[in-house]
């Protein structure tokens, strides 16, 4: 009964962002980046409500939800950080420091701590070559990542 | 009088605690009783002095840096608001060596003024070319463009006034214009930085080229990981439209022009510009196949200009001050100026913007003063993840579009990635085809199954199976991904690759076996 209820929930707050957006032309990627908004990921209740308002098929929304590294299928971590592995900061050390922070979380990457602090995920470019190793934390960057920096991440999610 | 306080709010800035000093300058102020205001400007781009603050005295400016929350209160002892010496002080901006040698045309205002005010922006020059364009014929305003020699900076190098041309003569009942504002590889950061230190000039240019082909609306698409780049053209294409920079009637002419920014979803190959269009479309982001051209069946199957942010960001200074002197920079074919973005282990990293035909040697070692580390240079990787990986010997090619062709490189985005000695170029050419497996669309064969065949390979050289073996299979495997993809992942991953394998072969030889233990 309970995970009914829910469900209407989900498919009432996605009718309400929907129907905010649909009027852009090209509405999907703006739909689906204001779901995992509002639900911190893209809930597959939501996917036939917006098949059935944007006239596509379900199957499309979900190629379009798999495709994109952002859209996630269930609710990441308290806190997610992302360190950079391209080219930039592996001139940096990235690959040692993203070695020294799978151990200290105990996770690898793509993963969430048993506690859901933290989701640890790669990215590939941050845009702060020019400060690297950079990781970003909840949104926040964070440039020229030491043993310093790792203590203060590693501190900074377990809150 | 109210003294002016700049601290940059760029994301490469804030990164290195660019929060934390503006924080302590405010207290700083509070504290102490002092008139001044503070302006959250963009980056002037040297990293290595960032954060690097800026005080408006009587005299001029006068930068500090890189300041850290803990030399607040020593700054403000030693007199900040009037300049006073401190062992952090910079002295004029505009004088220190790294931004006194560059040409700054596209990154004019970049760093000097605030984003967000179009009076300062106007203050400095802009909408000049906007103002220009307005009163002209649209056939004329392409003419210029063309004239200039503009190259797309996205990395193609495709002229930009024969891409509106075509627009231009395509009949349709709407047009688009896109900016791909995707700036996904590594090693570059000038878009980001021109969004977030002068989103203006993009919409400025993205204006004048909607008046140029006859289009009414715009996107620009820009990527998830830049957050702070969407706040910034979010709050700057809002003001443009409060201020009738953007709407039914450009600056009062009868041209109208809207746009509105989008937000990519992590996907590398949105970048490639078809792939870019079927996104926006809300679609997966897989590669089409050309023909037909975006200029005649874009965005919407509508004649769609698609450009680079640097490109449509120097369209204003074109526009401005004529074609014949953006032309006036540069060498051969490649005419005007390109944000060079020395970045990875470099020591004085950063973005610089010079006319092309500087020497690959000049940029790395005498702009960005070797690298971060103090050990040699051992290879710089040239535009991005799909660029060629240059060794010493190559350092005296000049940065130009077919100078590095003929060198069996790219300049791509003019992002410049400096590894010392310690770099295992096996390792990064395996990272090339694990990066083109991780991002391929799907799409074509030689890209989706390539790449994770590519790596395949590459691990066994590195395990020592059959190695001479494998390295033909992969030269043959990069032939057949160069020749028979569709779009540039696929098509460039080679580079990285054979460059690797070419310039650096000792590192793909079996590593020296141990001396036998009996």
């Amino acid at each position: 009964m309970s995970t009914q209820l829910a469900g209407t929930g989900i498919a009432d707050r996605t009718g309400a962002i929907i129907e905010d957006l649909k009027g852009l032309e090209g509405p999907l990627l703006p739909i689906l980046h204001g779901l995992q908004e509002e639900f911190g990921y893209v809930p597959q209740e939501s996917l036939p409500v917006i098949a059935q308002a944007l006239n596509i098929s379900k199957a499309e929304v979900h190629g379009v939800v798999t495709f994109y590294h952002d859209y996630r299928a269930h609710p990441a971590g308290r806190h997610v950080l992302k360190l950079c592995q391209a080219e930039a900061c592996q001139s940096m050390g990235s690959d040692a420091i993203a070695a020294q922070v799978k151990q200290r979380l105990g996770i690898g990457f793509h993963e969430t701590a048993k506690d859901g602090s933290v989701t640890l995920e790669p990215v590939y470019c941050l845009g702060l070559c020019a400060c690297a190793p950079s990781a970003m934390l909840d949104g926040e960057v964070i440039g020229r990542l030491d043993a310093d920096g790792i203590d203060e991440l590693v501190e900074a999610v377990r809150l | 009088m109210s003294v002016t306080i700049y601290i940059p709010g760029d994301s490469g800035a804030l990164a290195l605690g660019a929060d934390k000093v503006a924080k302590a300058i405010e207290k700083g102020i509070a504290t102490r009783g002092i008139d001044a205001t503070i302006v959250r400007n963009g980056s002037r781009g040297a990293y290595f002095l960032e954060p690097m603050i800026e005080v408006a005295t009587d005299a001029g400016r006068v930068a500090y840096g890189p300041v850290s929350a803990k030399d607040v209160a020593s700054l403000f002892d030693a007199g900040l608001v009037s300049g006073g010496g401190h062992r952090l002080s910079l002295g004029d901006p505009e004088k220190i060596p790294f931004i006194a040698k560059q040409t700054r045309l596209t990154f004019a205002r970049c760093g000097v003024t605030d984003p967000l005010s179009l009076d300062d922006y106007k203050a400095h020059g802009g909408l000049t070319g906007l103002a220009n364009a307005v009163a002209m014929a649209p056939a004329d305003i392409v003419k210029q463009v063309a004239d200039s020699g503009l190259r797309g900076r996205g990395g193609a190098g495709f002229p930009t006034g024969i891409k509106w041309k075509t627009v231009l003569d395509t009949t349709a009942d709407r047009k688009y214009i896109v900016c791909n504002a995707d700036e996904g590889d590594s090693g570059t950061f000038a878009d980001r930085m021109i969004m977030e230190g002068d989103p203006f000039v993009l919409i400025e240019g993205m204006a004048i080229a909607g008046i140029a082909v006859g289009a009414t609306k715009g996107f620009v698409y820009i990527r998830s990981e830049y957050p702070h780049a969407v706040r910034a053209m979010q709050r700057a294409v809002e003001i443009a439209r409060r201020a009738g920079v953007l709407g039914v009637n450009v600056l009062g002419s009868p041209n109208a022009f809207d746009m509105e920014v989008r937000v990519g979803a992590g996907a590398y190959v949105c970048g490639e510009e078809t792939s870019l269009l079927e996104s926006l479309e809300g679609r997966r982001g897989i590669v089409r196949a050309k023909p037909p051209l975006p200029a005649h069946k874009g965005l919407f199957g509508k004649p769609t200009v698609i450009n680079n942010v640097i490109s449509l960001a120097s369209v204003p200074v074109i526009m401005d001050r004529g074609a014949a002197f953006y032309k006036d920079f540069g060498m051969g074919r490649s005419r005007g100026t390109i944000p060079l973005q020395i970045a990875g282990n470099a020591r004085n990293g950063g973005l610089f913007e010079a006319a092309f035909g500087l020497t690959l040697g000049a940029i790395v070692d005498d702009i960005g003063g070797g690298t971060a580390t103090g050990r040699p240079v051992k290879a710089v990787q040239v535009g991005g993840p799909l660029g060629a990986y240059f060794p010493r010997a190559l350092f005296d090619t000049p940065f130009d579009y077919e100078a590095f062709a003929a060198k069996d490189g790219l300049i791509g985005h003019a992002g410049i990635v400096v590894f010392d000695d310690t770099a295992d170029m096996l390792k990064q050419a395996r990272f090339a085809m694990e990066f083109c497996a991780i991002e391929s669309c799907g799409k074509c064969t030689p890209c989706r199954i390539g790449s994770t065949r590519g790596v395949e390979t590459l691990d066994k050289i590195a395990a020592n199976i059959e190695p001479e073996k494998q390295i033909a299979l992969v030269t043959d495997l990069c032939n057949t991904m160069k020749f028979g993809s569709l779009c540039a992942l696929g098509g460039f991953t080679p580079y990285p690759v054979m460059s690797a394998l070419n310039h650096f072969r000792e590192d793909f030889k079996p590593a020296p076996v141990a001396a036998a233990a009996e």
